[in-house]
């Protein structure tokens, strides 16, 4: 147990510690984390007239990133799969990066639904009352949790095992393993569910809806995934096998080419019969009576996903220098598909047929913003101190054992100097 | 690639090339890090700053932290609950108002149901409404949405709900929508706190200090029935109505959903609903179902009556009829 506190501690020590390009990146992201702080103080005062919903549109951009980053979550598994389920060996190390990306993608997650509420005050209404089974919002709640749970779990007993050079016991973290692949597909048919089960809302009430979910979660999660190793071997002096770049490559074509597929089944569904229920899908991609401030986002996202699927189809991607564009334009390209193009056209026309645009607010965005930049900043930390774990210069029996050197810290951190990503 | 390398750049170093073993540089970098820890704690606190504007009667009111679901209220929690109550409405208000708890009345189920040959599109019910159940003025807050719809077409998409005061426009007919009181009620079984339930008079409530202001109902009711306090309601003191129940008009508070109660604190007490005693045009009627003597019974029986939406399997206890003297079948035979 002591043991285990002087663990964290170093982990909290190692996490200050990096060259200019690290402590640049993280003073960034502490800026934009403090903004957000400032924006949502606001809103919690004066209530959520701060953002652009209204009673028409009354969930937005909050929602719309929690959806998406409820898909990213799953980058975790896409790794996981081919690891255990294929004795991928030499990825081993690499579930780690996406396991502690799914943690950051949940905690991401459960912020952005404490923005949404109106009355965050009474949270622990859910602890006294809980509408389980029959409010979807409650298994959102609990399947989230758990991920959450299992995620650390996971990647904590690998990383704390590594730190005290023991070998890990497999029924520690073996069945966690292959419970969470399961889990990470139940958060996406949860959250999927949510919007499903209305039946007053046309645009959400249909079957695909779960399917196209997983398959965006499954393109745009690994893509991400890519995204961070890039960044790691760039900052870093950890070596990420070019095997890892290409397995992630051919998961991401396959779930984006579903997706794609998808996408066009649910849009010729709906044009073809062409009946009263399309309003929000036409209003989505076309505008509807003058209204069309979704148009052009939706069909930058098409765009976007198209030319990063056939980049990917290419063997040029097979390069970094040309998967990484081809992976942030996916990203993009799906973030917008997800969460504005799922969420607010819903919402567009009203039940009962008013049309309401929506825009989200400087201080909405700067909360979102906020959000980002903290998930960004913990996953930026958890690599910071998981890489001299890895690469074996942070662990349990080497370094002020008895008297506290930094000098040995130092060495410690070398290995694993700065790991932006992103920012490249 | 760019490796580790790093000591001289790095900013725990501080002096490019010094020895890593320099013990004054560890110590100098970890100072450095104490200040960055304070600064951050301060803008932290800068950024914390708007909260010092909080309302605190109106947020966290105290005992409103602890206040317990209204299921769990025994008869003296209420009576305690509601005195409170009534003492922040005074403070806030300066207004002496009774909040009372009327309780379904047994073998009764309430049925609405509106004439749409009769209602011309003038408002009434919509300022009666407002009126009688505490809304805010500002930002405005309506139950009742009154859609002037074109003849010939059931769209809503096609009906204006901003139409100019002068009604009824020729070639129009006016419909209005409320809360359908659903016996099927998607919007309850989407809650996640059980903040909203459906009464034995099939009324659908809201405890107002339990609901966390998710907006899920709101995403889930197919008539746009539910209205959120987007930030703290205002009322004009001189026009709060004084006669109030705890689960329908008393004044809510920021952060919470709301919706037409069918007036409960006067329709549990034998009165109609303030909408229907405003309505000039007789096209609202309102009653007991399981009283085969109601005139809505007698309605249902002999008019043509519809739900709105109905393939949404919500069952509505708010129907819609035309009166067959102005029906162009009885137009046909009369020719």
């Amino acid at each position: 147990m002591k043991e285990y506190l002087r663990f964290l501690y170093r982990c909290f020590r190692v996490s200050f510690v990096g060259d200019w390009r690290y402590q640049l990146w993280m003073l960034l992201l502490t800026i934009f984390v403090l903004l957000g702080v400032n924006a949502w103080a606001r809103q919690f005062v004066h209530g959520l007239i701060t953002t652009g919903m209204t009673d028409q549109v009354s969930w937005g951009l909050f929602i719309a990133n929690f959806t998406y980053l409820v898909g990213m979550a799953a980058a975790a598994v896409m790794l996981v799969i081919p690891v255990y389920i294929y004795r991928n060996k030499e990825l081993h190390d690499l579930v780690i990066f996406g396991e502690l990306f799914a943690v950051a993608a949940i905690i991401m997650c459960l912020l952005f639904v404490v923005v949404d509420l109106g009355r965050p005050d009474r949270m622990q209404h859910m602890l006294m009352r809980f509408n389980f089974p029959m409010s979807l919002l409650t298994w959102d709640v609990v399947v989230l949790n758990v991920y959450l749970l299992l995620n650390l779990h996971i990647c904590g007993y690998l990383i704390y095992s590594r730190y005290r050079k023991r070998e890990p016991g497999k029924w520690f973290y073996i069945p966690f393993v292959f419970i969470a692949i399961v889990w990470a597909i139940s958060i996406h048919t949860v959250t999927a569910f949510l919007l499903v089960g209305l039946g007053g809302r046309p645009y959400w009430n249909t079957a695909i809806i779960a399917p196209r979910f997983l398959a965006s979660a499954f393109s745009a999660g690994p893509a991400f995934i890519i995204l961070t190793l890039m960044a790691i071997q760039w900052f870093t002096s950890h070596q990420v096998p070019q095997k890892a770049y290409m397995t992630l490559r051919a998961i991401v074509v396959v779930a984006m080419s579903i997706n794609v597929f998808l996408l066009g089944s649910e849009l010729f569904t709906e044009f073809y019969s062409d009946s009263a229920h399309i309003a929000s899908v036409k209003y989505l991609w076309f505008g509807i009576h003058g209204h069309d401030e979704l148009v052009p986002w939706i069909w930058t996202a098409l765009a976007m996903n198209l030319v990063a699927l056939v980049m990917l189809y290419l063997p040029i991607t097979r390069s970094r220098k040309l998967l990484a564009p081809a992976c942030i334009l996916l990203i993009v390209g799906i973030w917008i598909e997800k969460g504005m193009g799922l969420i607010v056209p819903a919402f567009v026309p009203s039940p009962i047929g008013e049309i309401v645009e929506y825009t989200p607010t400087l201080n909405e965005i700067l909360i979102c913003v906020g959000i980002w930049s903290f998930g960004l900043l913990i996953y930026t930390i958890f690599i910071r101190v998981t890489l001299p774990v890895l690469s074996g210069q942070l662990v349990a029996d080497r370094i002020f054992h008895t008297t506290p050197n930094a000098a040995e810290e130092f060495a410690a951190a070398n290995n694993g100097q700065s790991t932006q990503e992103v920012l490249s | 690639m760019r490796l580790p390398v790093l000591r001289q750049d790095d900013a725990g170093g501080g002096c490019g090339g010094c020895p890593p073993q320099d013990a004054p540089d560890s110590r100098r970098s970890f100072l450095r890090s104490t200040v960055a820890v304070g600064a951050g704690f301060a803008a932290l606190g800068a950024a914390l700053s708007p909260l010092a504007d909080l309302d605190t009667d109106k947020v966290f009111a105290g005992e409103d932290f602890f206040r317990e679901h209204y299921k769990e209220l025994t008869a003296e929690d209420k009576a305690r609950l509601f005195a409170d109550i009534e003492a922040q409405i005074d403070r806030e208000y300066g207004v002496q108002a009774t909040v009372g708890d009327p309780r379904p009345l047994p073998g009764v189920e309430f049925v609405y149901a509106l004439n749409l040959s009769r209602c011309d599109g003038n408002r009434a019910c919509v300022h009666a409404c407002v009126k009688e159940n505490n809304q805010s003025r500002e930002p405005e807050i309506q139950y009742i949405r009154v859609l002037e719809m074109p003849i010939g077409t059931f769209e809503l998409e096609r009906g204006n709900q901003y139409y100019s005061e002068k009604t009824p426009r020729p070639g129009h007919f006016y419909m209005p929508i409320q809360c359908h009181q659903c016996a099927n009620p998607p919007c309850v079984k989407v809650c996640p706190v059980e903040a909203t339930w459906q009464e034995a008079d099939g009324i659908t409530v809201v405890d107002y200090d339990w609901c966390i202001g998710c907006r899920y109902c709101q995403a889930a009711c197919p008539y746009w029935a539910r209205r959120f306090n987007w930030t703290d309601p205002e009322i004009p003191s001189d026009e709060i109505n004084p006669d109030m129940a705890y689960l329908s008009n008393r004044p809510r508070s920021r952060g919470v959903m709301e919706k037409c109660t069918f007036c409960l604190q006067r329709t549990r007490k034998g009165r109609m609903p303030a909408c229907l005693e405003a309505c000039p045009t007789g096209a609202r009627k309102f009653g007991n179902i399981l009283d085969p003597g109601s005139e809505v019974s007698q309605i249902l029986r002999e008019k043509r009556v519809f739900v709105l939406k109905e393939e949404v399997g919500t069952r509505p206890r708010f129907f819609y009829y035309f009166d067959e003297l102005s029906s162009r079948t009885t137009e046909g035979v009369a020719s």
